[in-house]
C-alpha cells in the first residue's frame, strides 16, 4: 500500500536541516499505525510526503503501486482527493463554511451534485454523531466536535488511508480516547490509518508503533492486544 | 458551472466586510470619476450652450468713419458699404462666404389695431439664417424668399415678443402692421434664443434699402468664414480684409475706425481653448480617481489572498487543483467588480441626470445675466464602460498575481500559514 524506499528529505531554512535519512517504510492495507518519536525527528515530514502534501528530495515512494515523484500539483490534487483522507492537530476547517459544506468540500471537487454531496455529507455527519450540528460553524463547536467533522471529511470520499496528524493533540484526554475510537471503527472497516502521535497512550492503541529516531526507523513495536482505554 | 457559483455567492456571502471592501472601493472609484467628469462636461456644456444655434465661425463689420486723413481726402469721412462690398468680399477673400448684409433701422414702433411695440426693423436677405439663430415654428409662416427681395415686397417677418405684443391670441399671419408710417404683411414669426434685447423683425433687404435708407450704405456685413482654425490665422485675415478694405475704400489699414470688425471665430476659438484646458484637468482629476481605485481594489484583494492562504492549503489537501482555487478567486473577484462597479455606475449616472434634471437643459437664457453656466452634466457611456472595465481588470490582475503564487506553493506551506 505505503511503500517508502532510501527516503531523504533536507529542508533549507538559512541552514540545510537534513531530516529524513534514508528511510524505509512498508505499511499494509488495513493497518494501523502509529508513527512517534521525538519532535524535530521526523515524524511529520514523513506524513507529509506520504500525503504528498510535501516532496522528497531522493529515493522512491509507490502510493498503490503507483511511483509518486515530481507529480503536477493537479495529479497530486487528484490522489489527494481520491486515496487520502486528511486529520490534522488544528482541525483545519474552513472557518466561514458550515459543518456539512466542511464535509461537503472534497466531493465538490469530486465534481458531485450538490444534493447528492449533501445527502453523503450529512450520512458521515451522523456517523460521527455529529446530527443536528450540520448548520454549525466550527467557531461555534468544541474541540471534539471540530475533530469529528475533520474526520467525517476525511472520510467522505470513501479514501483507502487516513492520514492524522497528532489528531488528539489539541483534545482533552476524554474526547481523544473518543476520536481514537472512532479511527478504530474507521480501521475495522479495512481503512489504512496513519497516524504521528507523541502520546504513548494514543499510541498504544494501534496495532504497530513506528519509532524514528534521527530521521529513520528507530524500532517497531507490534500491538499484539489493542489496549483500549 | 452552477455549482461554481453556488461556491462562489457562498463565500461571497460569509465573508461580508470583505466583500464589501472590494466592491465599495470599485464603486466608489466608478461613482467619483463619473461625478467628477459630469461636473465638467456640465460646465463645458453650459458655456457651449451660449453659443448654441448661432454661427460660430462668423464675422460682422460696419462702416465707421475715418479718424486719419489718407489719399488726399480728409479725415471725418463716413465710409459706406453696399452691394459692391458683397461681392468684393467673396471674390477678395477665398475665406469669405454667405455674406449677408444688414439693414437696421431702430427706435420706431410696430402699430396694430391702436397697440404698438417698439422694435428694430432689420432688411434681411434668406442667408441671414445662415449667421443668426431663425427658428420658424411649424404653423408660423416663412421667412424672407428670394421672391420678396426681387419683388421688393413690404412682407415682414415678426420677432415672437413683437408678434406676441400686437397681436396677442390672434393669428398675424397675413395681417398688416405699420412701422414708421409703411405698411407690412406679417408672413412669418419667428423664435430666438435673445430675451433681453430688442427684439428685431425681418423685412426683405430690398425694401428696407428703398424705403429707409436709399441713400445710405448697409448696416452690418456678416459673414461666414471657412478654414481658419487659429488665432493668428484669423489675426492675419483680420489685417488683410482692413488692407483691402481700405484699397476700396481709400483709408488708412491702420484706421481702426474706417470699418469696425467683430470676429466671433476668434473669440470662440479663445473659449475652445480656455475649455480644451479645462477639460484636461478634469480628466487629469478624473484618472487620479481611478489610479487611486485601482490602488485600493489591488490592495484589498492582495489582503483577501493572503488572507485566505490557509484556507486555500485546506482546500489544496482534501484534492483542489490550483487551477480549482484560482478560477474561484477569479470568478470571486470579477462577480464583485463587476457587481459593485454597476452599482457605481447607476449611482453615478443617477446623480449627474438627478443634476440634469434639476438645473435643466434650458431652452435659452432668460437674460443676459442668466447666461447657463451648467447643462447636462452627463457623462459617454463609453467612457464609463471602459472605466469600469479597467477598475475590474485591474481587480482581476491585482488578484491573479498573489493568488496564482499562492496556489503554487506547496500545501503543507500554506498549511502552515496563519
Amino acid at each position: 500500500m505505503i511503500k517508502l524506499e532510501n527516503i531523504n528529505k533536507t529542508y533549507y531554512n538559512g541552514a540545510a536541516l537534513h531530516v529524513l535519512k534514508g528511510l524505509n517504510l512498508h505499511i499494509n492495507q488495513g493497518e494501523f499505525v502509529a508513527i512517534m518519536g521525538a519532535s524535530g525527528s521526523g515524524k511529520s515530514t514523513l506524513l507529509n510526503i506520504v500525503g504528498i502534501l510535501d516532496d522528497y528530495d531522493t529515493g522512491t515512494y509507490h502510493l498503490n503501486g503507483k511511483l509518486i515523484r515530481e507529480l503536477s500539483e493537479k495529479e497530486s490534487a487528484v490522489y489527494r482527493n481520491q486515496t487520502i483522507g486528511f486529520v490534522f492537530q488544528s482541525f483545519n476547517l474552513i472557518s466561514f463554511k458550515t459543518a456539512l459544506e466542511n464535509v461537503a468540500l472534497p466531493l465538490y471537487y469530486q465534481g458531485v451534485r450538490r444534493k447528492k454531496r449533501n445527502a453523503t455529507a450529512m450520512r458521515y455527519l451522523e456517523r460521527m454523531g455529529l446530527a443536528g450540528w450540520e448548520d454549525h460553524l466550527p467557531s461555534e463547536l468544541s474541540g471534539g466536535q471540530k475533530q469529528r467533522i475533520a474526520m467525517a471529511r476525511a472520510l467522505v470520499t470513501n479514501p483507502r488511508i487516513i492520514l492524522a496528524d497528532e489528531p488528539t493533540g489539541a483534545l482533552d484526554s476524554q474526547t481523544s480516547v473518543e476520536v481514537m475510537h472512532l479511527l478504530q471503527e474507521v480501521n475495522r472497516e479495512g481503512i489504512t490509518v496513519v497516524m504521528v502521535t507523541h502520546n504513548p497512550e494514543m499510541a498504544g492503541m494501534s496495532q504497530k508503533i513506528i519509532h524514528i529516531r534521527d530521521g529513520i526507523i528507530g524500532s517497531i513495536e507490534h500491538n499484539t492486544q489493542r489496549h483500549h482505554v | 458551472m452552477f455549482d461554481d457559483f453556488q461556491e462562489i455567492f457562498n463565500t461571497i456571502k460569509k465573508n461580508k466586510l470583505r466583500t464589501f471592501l472590494t466592491g465599495f472601493s470599485m464603486a466608489w472609484g466608478i461613482f467619483m470619476l463619473i461625478v467628477l467628469l459630469g461636473a465638467g462636461n456640465g460646465i463645458r456644456n453650459g458655456v457651449f450652450h451660449n453659443f448654441a444655434d448661432r454661427a460660430t465661425n462668423f464675422m460682422r463689420i460696419w462702416p465707421g468713419r475715418t479718424a486719419q486723413a489718407h489719399g488726399g481726402l480728409q479725415a471725418g469721412r463716413l465710409i459706406k458699404l453696399d452691394s459692391s462690398d458683397t461681392w468684393f468680399l467673396e471674390k477678395e477673400f477665398s475665406e469669405v462666404y454667405n455674406v449677408s448684409p444688414v439693414i437696421n433701422q431702430y427706435n420706431k414702433s410696430f402699430y396694430y389695431k391702436g397697440d404698438y411695440a417698439t422694435g428694430t426693423l432689420r432688411g434681411v436677405l434668406p442667408n441671414y439664417t445662415t449667421i443668426e439663430s431663425v427658428e420658424i415654428r411649424a404653423g408660423n409662416g416663412r421667412f424672407i424668399n428670394q421672391a420678396d427681395i426681387r419683388d421688393k415686397r413690404k412682407v415682414i417677418v415678426l420677432h415672437a415678443r413683437t408678434a406676441r405684443l400686437l397681436f396677442k391670441d390672434e393669428n398675424p399671419l397675413g395681417k398688416y402692421i405699420t412701422y414708421d408710417k409703411v405698411v407690412y404683411k406679417v408672413v412669418g414669426v419667428y423664435h430666438d434664443d435673445n430675451l433681453s434685447q430688442t427684439p428685431v423683425s425681418c423685412v426683405p433687404l430690398t425694401t428696407a434699402q428703398q424705403i429707409h435708407f436709399p441713400a445710405q450704405g448697409y448696416s452690418t456685413l456678416n459673414m461666414l468664414l471657412d478654414g481658419l482654425d487659429t488665432k493668428a490665422q484669423n489675426e492675419t485675415f483680420e489685417t488683410e480684409l482692413r488692407a483691402s478694405l481700405g484699397r476700396k475704400h481709400k483709408f488708412n489699414k491702420e484706421d481702426k475706425s474706417a470699418v469696425y470688425l467683430y470676429n466671433v471665430a476668434r473669440e470662440f476659438l479663445q473659449f475652445k481653448g480656455m475649455f480644451n484646458a479645462i477639460t484636461l484637468f478634469i480628466w487629469i482629476i478624473g484618472l487620479g480617481t481611478l489610479i487611486a481605485g485601482v490602488v485600493g481594489i489591488s490592495n484589498i484583494m492582495l489582503i483577501t489572498v493572503k488572507e485566505r492562504t490557509k484556507e486555500f492549503g485546506i482546500r489544496k489537501a482534501i484534492g483542489a487543483t490550483p487551477q480549482s482555487i484560482l478560477r474561484l478567486v477569479m470568478t470571486e473577484c470579477l462577480v464583485i467588480t463587476a457587481f459593485f462597479g454597476y452599482l457605481g455606475m447607476i449611482a453615478g449616472i443617477g446623480l449627474t441626470e438627478l443634476l440634469n434634471q434639476l438645473m435643466g437643459t434650458p431652452g435659452a437664457p432668460a437674460s443676459q445675466e442668466d447666461m447657463v453656466l451648467f447643462t447636462n452634466p452627463t457623462v459617454d457611456l463609453s467612457i464609463i464602460l471602459a472605466a469600469t472595465l479597467v477598475l475590474i481588470l485591474a481587480g482581476l490582475l491585482a488578484g491573479y498575481l498573489p493568488a496564482k503564487r499562492a496556489v503554487q506553493v506547496k500545501p503543507i506551506e500554506s498549511l502552515r500559514y496563519e
